[in-house]
C-alpha cells in the first residue's frame, strides 16, 4: 500500500539542527579530553629532550661518572649502560620464557583451581609495588650471598616482568580463534604441536608486544634495583658484584647540587626514554610488517 | 572397509545430555547427510566421530564408533591417530593465517614431522587438485592462505584435510558461510570425493542434503528420528516429524 506523499512525515525536522549542534559539541569535548591526556606526555618528552640533549657527547657513552673536580662533559654513564644491559638481559632470560610458558598453560591447558591460583598470583604480582619485590630479594638473596649484585637485581626485575609477560601473552593467545586450534587438531596433530606451530606463530606479534611492555617496565625500574644492585661508580661486568644502572644514576644525581651531575641525570633520562621508544617502535614495525605480510 | 558405524552413542556438554543412543552407519564411498534443526545435535554427532567433541571443555561421549572394525572410543585408541584417519572440514574456512597456500595444503604432513621434503610438492598438488583448487592457485602457492576468497579458502581447507590421506571426511556445514557459486563448487567436489572417500556431511540446507547425499539421517532433540536413503527420506519418510521437517513445515 503506497502512502500518499502528503501523508509522509517531513524528513527535515527542526530537531536535526540542534542534534547536529549537540553532536559537534560532544565530539569537540571528547577531542579536548584526548588532547589533555597528551599534554603530560609531550611535556615530559620535551623536558627530557631539552635538558638532556646537552649532556650527550661521546664521553657520555664511553666514560665513567665524573669525580667532583672533573670539568663538564668529561664523565659519562658507560658503566650504567653496561649494568642496565646486564640486569635487564638476565631478567629477560629469566622472565620471558617462564612468562610465555605460564601464559600457554593458562590459555591452552589450564582448567580449574590451579589455573585460577596462577592467574590470581600473576594479577597480584602485577599490582605489587616494585620496592617490595626489591625488599624481598634483598632480604633473601642479598643477605645470603652477603653482597649486592646484578643477579639479585635481575631476579627482582624478573619477578616484576613475569606477570606482565604472562598476562599480556595470555590475552593474545586467547585472541587466537578456536577454529584454528580445531582445524589443526582435526589434522591429527598432537596438542603441543598445535600450540607451538599454530597458536604461538599466530599470536607472535602480540607476544612480542607483551615482551616489549615488560622490558620497558624493567628498564624504568629503580626501587628494586636500588635495594639489590645498589649501584656502582666503576665499571663492573661481574654478575656477583654491586652494579650501576641508568635509573640509579638518575636517582642519585638528580638529588645532587652540582649542575654537572644534574645534567648527566637528564642525559641518562633521555637515554632511557629513547631506548624504550626505540624498542617500542621496533616492536610495532615488526608486528605491522607481519600483519601486512598476512593480510 | 572404511564405513563408519555409530552404536549407542551418548554425548554430554557438562550435565546436559545432547545425544541419546545414536545408531547410524555411514556406508563406504557414499555420502551420508545429517540434517535437523539448530541445536538438534547434528554437529555434536559429527564431532564425536573423530573425537573432536571432547576438545570442548566439559564435553564427553560414551558409546561406540566403529571405524573399519576398530572402536574410536576404545580405551587405548589415540585421538590424534583417529583424527589423522578421519578428517574434518569446518563450517567457516579456517586456513592457518601464518602459512602460505602451499604450507596450508600440506600442514598436516609438514607439522607431523619427518615427511620427506621432496614429496611435499607432489602431495600438495595432489591435494589441491582433489579439492579442485590447483588451477586457481598454482601460480600463487607462496601467498598467504588468508588472501584467497572465502570459497577458495574452504577448498584449501578441504585440500588440507585430504593431504593427510584420511579414509573418512567429515564436513560440518562446509558451505554455509559461502556464496551460492562457491556452494555449488563444494557440492560438485563432494560428488567427486565420494569416489575415494566416505563422506559424512552436516547441513542446514535440505536441498543440499537432497542433492549431494546417498543416505540421510534426520535428528531432533539429540535423537535419531529417521535414517534411510536420501530418496526415501525426502519423498516417502516413515516418520511424521521427518515429513514435516523436509517439507518445511518447521525447522
Amino acid at each position: 500500500m503506497a502512502v500518499a506523499v502528503a501523508d509522509r512525515r517531513p524528513l527535515a525536522t527542526g530537531l536535526s539542527r540542534s542534534r547536529w549542534m549537540k553532536d559537534r559539541v560532544f565530539s569537540a569535548f571528547l577531542l579536548l579530553c584526548a588532547a589533555l591526556a597528551l599534554v603530560p606526555l609531550v611535556v615530559i618528552a620535551m623536558f627530557v629532550v631539552v635538558r638532556g640533549v646537552s649532556a650527550l657527547n661521546i664521553n657520555f657513552f664511553t666514560k665513567l661518572p665524573p669525580g667532583p673536580l672533573d670539568p663538564p662533559h668529561t664523565g659519562g654513564i658507560a658503566n650504567a649502560i653496561v649494568g642496565t644491559g646486564m640486569i635487564i638481559g638476565l631478567a629477560v632470560v629469566l622472565s620471558v620464557p617462564l612468562g610465555i610458558a605460564t601464559a600457554i598453560y593458562l590459555s591452552e591447558y589450564g582448567r580449574g583451581r590451579i589455573a585460577t591460583v596462577v592467574r590470581f598470583t600473576a594479577n597480584t604480582l602485577l599490582a605489587t609495588p616494585s620496592i617490595i619485590a626489591g625488599l624481598v630479594v634483598a632480604a633473601t638473596v642479598v643477605t645470603w650471598t652477603h653482597s649486592f649484585s646484578a643477579y639479585a637485581a635481575s631476579l627482582a626485575i624478573s619477578i616484576l616482568m613475569w606477570p606482565v609477560v604472562t598476562r599480556a601473552t595470555e590475552e593474545v593467545l586467547r585472541l587466537v580463534p578456536q577454529e584454528l586450534r580445531e582445524g589443526a587438531l582435526a589434522l591429527g596433530l598432537p596438542r603441543w604441536k598445535v600450540v607451538v606451530k599454530i597458536v604461538i606463530p599466530t599470536a607472535g606479534s602480540g607476544i612480542l608486544t607483551g615482551v616489549m611492555l615488560a622490558v620497558s617496565r624493567g628498564l624504568g625500574e629503580t626501587a628494586a634495583i636500588l635495594l639489590t644492585a645498589l649501584g656502582n661508580s666503576y665499571m663492573n661486568t661481574s654478575y656477583g658484584r654491586p652494579t650501576a644502572s641508568i635509573t640509579l644514576d638518575i636517582y642519585s644525581w638528580a638529588r645532587q647540587p652540582q649542575p654537572v651531575l644534574q645534567e648527566l641525570a637528564w642525559g641518562a633520562a633521555l637515554t632511557l626514554m629513547t631506548t624504550v621508544l626505540v624498542l617500542s617502535i621496533a616492536a610495532r614495525v615488526v608486528s605491522i610488517r607481519r600483519q601486512r605480510r598476512l593480510a | 572397509m572404511t564405513s563408519l558405524e555409530v552404536r549407542q552413542l551418548d554425548a554430554w556438554f557438562g550435565k546436559a545430555k545432547v545425544l541419546k543412543s545414536i545408531d547410524v552407519v555411514a556406508a563406504d564411498r557414499a555420502v551420508t547427510a545429517i540434517i535437523g534443526p539448530s541445536g538438534c545435535g547434528k554437529s555434536t554427532l559429527l564431532r564425536c566421530m573423530n573425537r573432536m567433541h571432547e576438545e570442548v571443555r566439559g564435553a564427553r561421549a560414551e558409546g561406540e564408533v566403529l571405524f573399519g572394525g576398530q572402536d574410536v572410543y576404545a580405551p587405548d585408541a589415540d585421538p590424534v591417530e583417529v583424527r589423522r584417519q578421519i578428517g574434518m572440514v569446518f563450517q567457516r574456512p579456517n586456513p592457518f593465517p601464518t602459512m602460505s597456500v602451499f604450507d596450508n595444503a600440506v600442514a598436516g604432513l609438514k607439522l607431523a614431522g619427518r615427511f620427506p621434503k621432496a614429496e611435499l610438492h607432489d602431495r600438495a598438488e595432489k591435494a589441491l587438485r582433489a579439492a579442485g583448487l590447483w588451477e586457481e592457485v598454482k601460480d600463487r602457492l607462496q601467498q598467504p592462505g588468508g588472501r584467497l576468497s572465502g570459497g577458495q579458502q574452504q577448498r584449501l581447507c578441504i585440500a588440507r584435510a585430504l593431504a593427510v590421506e584420511p579414509q573418512i571426511l567429515l564436513m560440518d556445514e562446509p558451505a554455509s558461510a559461502l556464496d551460492p557459486v562457491s556452494t555449488l563448487r563444494i557440492e560438485e567436489l563432494i560428488a567427486e570425493l565420494k569416489r575415494d572417500y566416505t563422506v559424512i556431511i552436516v547441513t542446514h540446507n535440505m536441498q543440499q542434503a537432497a542433492r549431494v547425499s546417498d543416505s540421510t539421517l534426520f535428528m531432533l532433540y539429540g535423537e535419531v528420528v529417521e535414517f534411510a536413503t536420501t530418496q526415501k527420506v525426502f519423498t516417502n519418510p516413515e516418520d511424521r516429524r521427518t515429513e514435516d521437517y523436509v517439507t518445511g513445515r518447521f525447522g
